[in-house]
């Protein structure tokens, strides 16, 4: 017998979580009062508007094991203003974030700062004699390379986004999940996926 | 139609079928007040305090099964009724709740009697609105008593301003609801319940462990099918009694921390456990990892939430309990036309054996004394006077478990206790709340001494709105349960739980226009049970209990559910707990 907090789980790991909310007043402090309140952690988020003004996207990253993505699944499923919830995790799917990087320029090094820059398709976004500002996307890993390499110059102040995620392939996973059962990732029998209302 | 928001409100509650709510009047909800004074078909029940207004319509909501309601003012009077909010969360109660708000030019200013109302309800409620103009009154109305009592049944809380009060606005009442982001699942899933039903009729020592949730989807028919076809033995949760009747032969009364002996020592033995409508509570399973170790885990719940939370479930069905028990004797009844092994009903029939010996050996118990009262004894007797068949609330501690233990329930929607959240204080409201749902009808509010004085000033409404609602105060002149751990687990250092008879409850009783008895005889009990059950007023009678009784059966918290003690424990039991406690 395993529980949520015992062994039986699997390893915590990082999981993008995709949710599509009503656009109305309040429903970011619904989700965020909801990983409080149960003590789950969010470690990053992004909202932004979809092709329906009525409706938000917000992409969540968080770390756990099994046992508490299902329950941060079904959690953010009940809260009322939710309407679809999909962890992205492990169907194929593309992830980036923004990060925005005040990095020293010093004579000696600017010419390095820029050829780093190109390598990682960054755009110089501002320029003072000392300084560069670079703007780079890309997923985490390439992010944590970029800011690998430019620390030894010196970087003075970073600003990243939250990750903003989307299924590949030629429809929307909400549009997949419509068609009949074999589509679906999980064999009806999985716990994981009964009592969605999709 | 065009019509003021008070106006609205009340018409919109009318159209909704409220024929009663509870509230306390103050600035920001006057118009709605001033509407209130000449409009007919609604009954107003004036409180003393919000959070009673909160329980009130929980109490209401419990035992007709309709939604509850509540009316209070901004600020102060909504952070009364939190408490009554999250109590209705953590035992899914179906109550609405009004607040009023200052007019939304003044929200955020720190007005007067301003508070976050929506930012302070919203982890305590199923769902929150904060009503910004008039023409959304109805549709929000709609869909806050359609998410209240719909799926997992909980609270909702609507913000009022008071400028949407005072305008006029056009009247909009939509005829269905609909939302696209709340669809509960209703109908289990057809697989699910075939392998539930394999599981239970090839199941050796099967148990049906059932909760709240068969009550609010009024199940008990079903379930009493279920478990007379497949004479599976049933344990029931503190918010699960009368769903089944306790007199029953299959019953194996409550289960948990101070449920029976045999009820736990069931569940724990069990190869098949049947969850309806229950959610694993830390109360009900004492040390997860070991509880119900070899079971196989089917779990019927309309929440899929409430699934694999605490406990690993092997068999989940999400779905309403009604239909879903409905489907699961369907698919029983096919299952059993064919051949049951021969190793199954030696089986089952051991397993009978077995637990009819639990019952005999390990019954509810205590030790009589001719010169004071044991708090069972008047349960006992309360339970005997009225049949099982009265409208039973208590507030929160010992005398709770003695009225779970000891009243034989025989019907669903007869019971209120806060369960969850465990509100002292919830009785006299509560009850407050089902007398008014139901007049006519014997309510009784087994209270403790310490519980009740959270809400006593709630015996003026009793007076003032003809509630004669009638409480039993087991006095034991302190907080009992606390008493209890301290003298169990915290070697008899009592710290801060004497409440030295103050007040007298025979005069306060009567100060409030009310009927005071006090009885301090074993012998003298019945007599002044029957009295009080004939005085048409409410009344107060005080059982003064013998103070060092103690409710057993207990599992120590943190302990596993075997681990159960049937009496004051050793010296050496005692250390032993305390070193292990691992929080109360």
């Amino acid at each position: 017998m395993s529980t949520s907090n015992g062994s039986g789980g699997s390893d915590p790991r990082k999981h993008t979580i995709s949710v599509l909310v009503e656009n109305r007043f309040g429903v970011l402090s619904r989700v965020a009062g909801l990983f409080s309140a149960r003590g789950y952690n969010i470690e990053s988020l992004s909202v932004g508007e979809t092709l329906d003004p009525a409706v938000s996207r917000m992409t969540l990253v968080v770390r756990g094991d099994e046992f508490v993505i299902e329950q941060v699944t079904k959690q953010l499923h009940k809260l009322i203003d939710v309407i679809k919830v999909s962890d992205l995790t492990d169907d194929s799917h593309v992830e980036r974030e923004m990060v925005l990087i005040r990095v020293n320029a010093e004579p000696q090094h600017r010419a390095e700062i820029l050829r780093t820059g190109d390598i990682f398709r960054a755009k110089v976004v501002d320029v003072t004699p000392i300084s560069f500002i670079l703007e780079a996307t890309g997923d985490e890993g390439k992010m944590e390379a970029l800011i690998e390499l430019l620390r030894p110059m010196g970087i003075q102040e970073i600003v990243r986004t939250g990750k903003v995620a989307i299924a590949r392939g030629p429809k929307s996973k909400a549009a997949r999940r419509a068609e009949p059962v074999k589509a679906r990732p999980r064999g009806p029998d999985d716990p994981r996926v009964v009592g969605f209302a999709d | 139609m065009k019509m003021s928001g008070a106006r609205m409100v009340l018409e919109c509650l009318k159209r909704e079928g409220v024929d009663t709510i509870f509230g306390l009047p103050g600035g920001a909800v006057l118009p709605i007040y001033d509407v209130l004074y000449d409009f007919e078909g609604i009954r107003h029940i004036l409180v003393r305090q919000e959070a009673a207004a909160g329980h009130a319509a929980e109490g209401y909501a419990r035992t007709t099964g309709r939604v509850g309601v509540c009316l209070v003012t901004s600020g102060p009077a909504a952070t009364n009724l939190v408490t009554a909010l999250q109590d209705a969360m953590m035992d899914s109660i179906p109550i609405v709740a009004f607040t009023g708000q200052v007019p939304t030019h003044l929200i955020g200013n720190d007005a007067f009697q301003e508070a976050d109302n929506v930012g302070i309800t919203r982890p305590c409620t199923k769902h929150n609105f904060l009503v910004k103009d008039g023409k959304d009154i109805g549709p929000i109305i709609r869909e806050a008593f359609h998410i209240a009592s719909t799926g997992r049944p909980g609270p909702v809380h609507i913000d009022l301003p008071k400028d949407v009060l005072v305008k006029e606005a056009e009247l909009i009442w939509p005829e269905r609801v609909h939302l696209r982001s709340y669809n509960p699942t209703y109908d289990g899933h057809p697989g699910q319940i075939k392998r539930a039903a394999k599981s239970i009729v090839r199941a050796k020592r099967p148990v049906f462990y059932v909760g709240g949730g068969v009550i609010s989807a009024d199940a008990s028919v079903e379930l009493r099918e279920l478990a007379e076809l497949t004479q599976v033995p049933l344990t029931q949760t503190l918010m699960g009694l009368g769903a089944f009747p306790m007199a029953h032969p299959l019953s194996l009364d409550m289960l948990g921390m101070h449920g029976s002996y045999y009820g736990n020592m069931a569940v724990h033995h069990s190869d098949c456990l049947v969850a309806i409508g229950a959610r694993f509570d830390d109360r009900v399973t004492g040390r997860v990892d070991a509880f119900a170790p070899n079971a196989e885990i089917i779990h019927i719940d309309v929440d899929p939430s409430s699934i694999s939370k605490n406990i690993k479930v092997d068999v989940p069905i999400v779905g309403d309990c009604k239909s879903v028990l409905a489907k699961l004797l369907e698919a029983v009844r096919e299952e059993l036309k064919q051949d049951v092994p021969a190793a199954v009903r030696d089986g089952r029939r051991q397993w009978a054996e077995q637990v009819a010996q639990w019952k005999r050996d390990f019954p509810f118990r205590y030790d009589w004394d001719d010169d004071v009262i044991k708090p069972q004894y008047v349960m006992q007797e309360i339970s005997n006077l009225t049949n099982g068949e009265a409208y039973i609330v208590t507030g929160v501690g010992q005398h709770q478990m003695w009225a779970a233990q000891y009243y034989r329930f025989t019907h669903p929607r007869r019971w209120c206790t806060s369960g969850g959240l465990g509100t002292m204080g919830y009785g006299l409201p509560t009850a407050m709340g089902v007398q008014a749902a139901h007049p006519g009808k014997l309510v009784i509010n087994i209270d403790g001494d310490g519980s009740f004085q959270m809400n006593s000033q709630e015996m003026a409404t009793c007076f003032t709105e003809n509630l004669p609602v009638k409480t039993v105060i087991i006095n034991n002149s302190g907080h009992g349960m606390v008493r209890q751990w301290q003298r169990i687990i915290y070697k008899e250092r009592y710290s801060s739980v004497d409440l030295p008879g103050i007040p007298d409850w025979v005069k306060l009783a009567e100060a409030y226009g009310c009927v005071g008895l006090r009885v301090t005889k074993p012998s003298e009990v019945v007599s002044a049970i029957e009295k009080m059950l004939s005085t048409p007023a409410p009344v107060i009678l005080d059982v003064c209990v013998d103070k060092d009784e103690c409710v057993f059966p207990m599992v120590p918290a943190g302990g596993a559910n075997t681990d159960m003690i049937l009496a004051l424990p050793s010296r050496e039991v005692k250390d032993k707990a305390a070193k292990s406690q691992t929080g109360f």
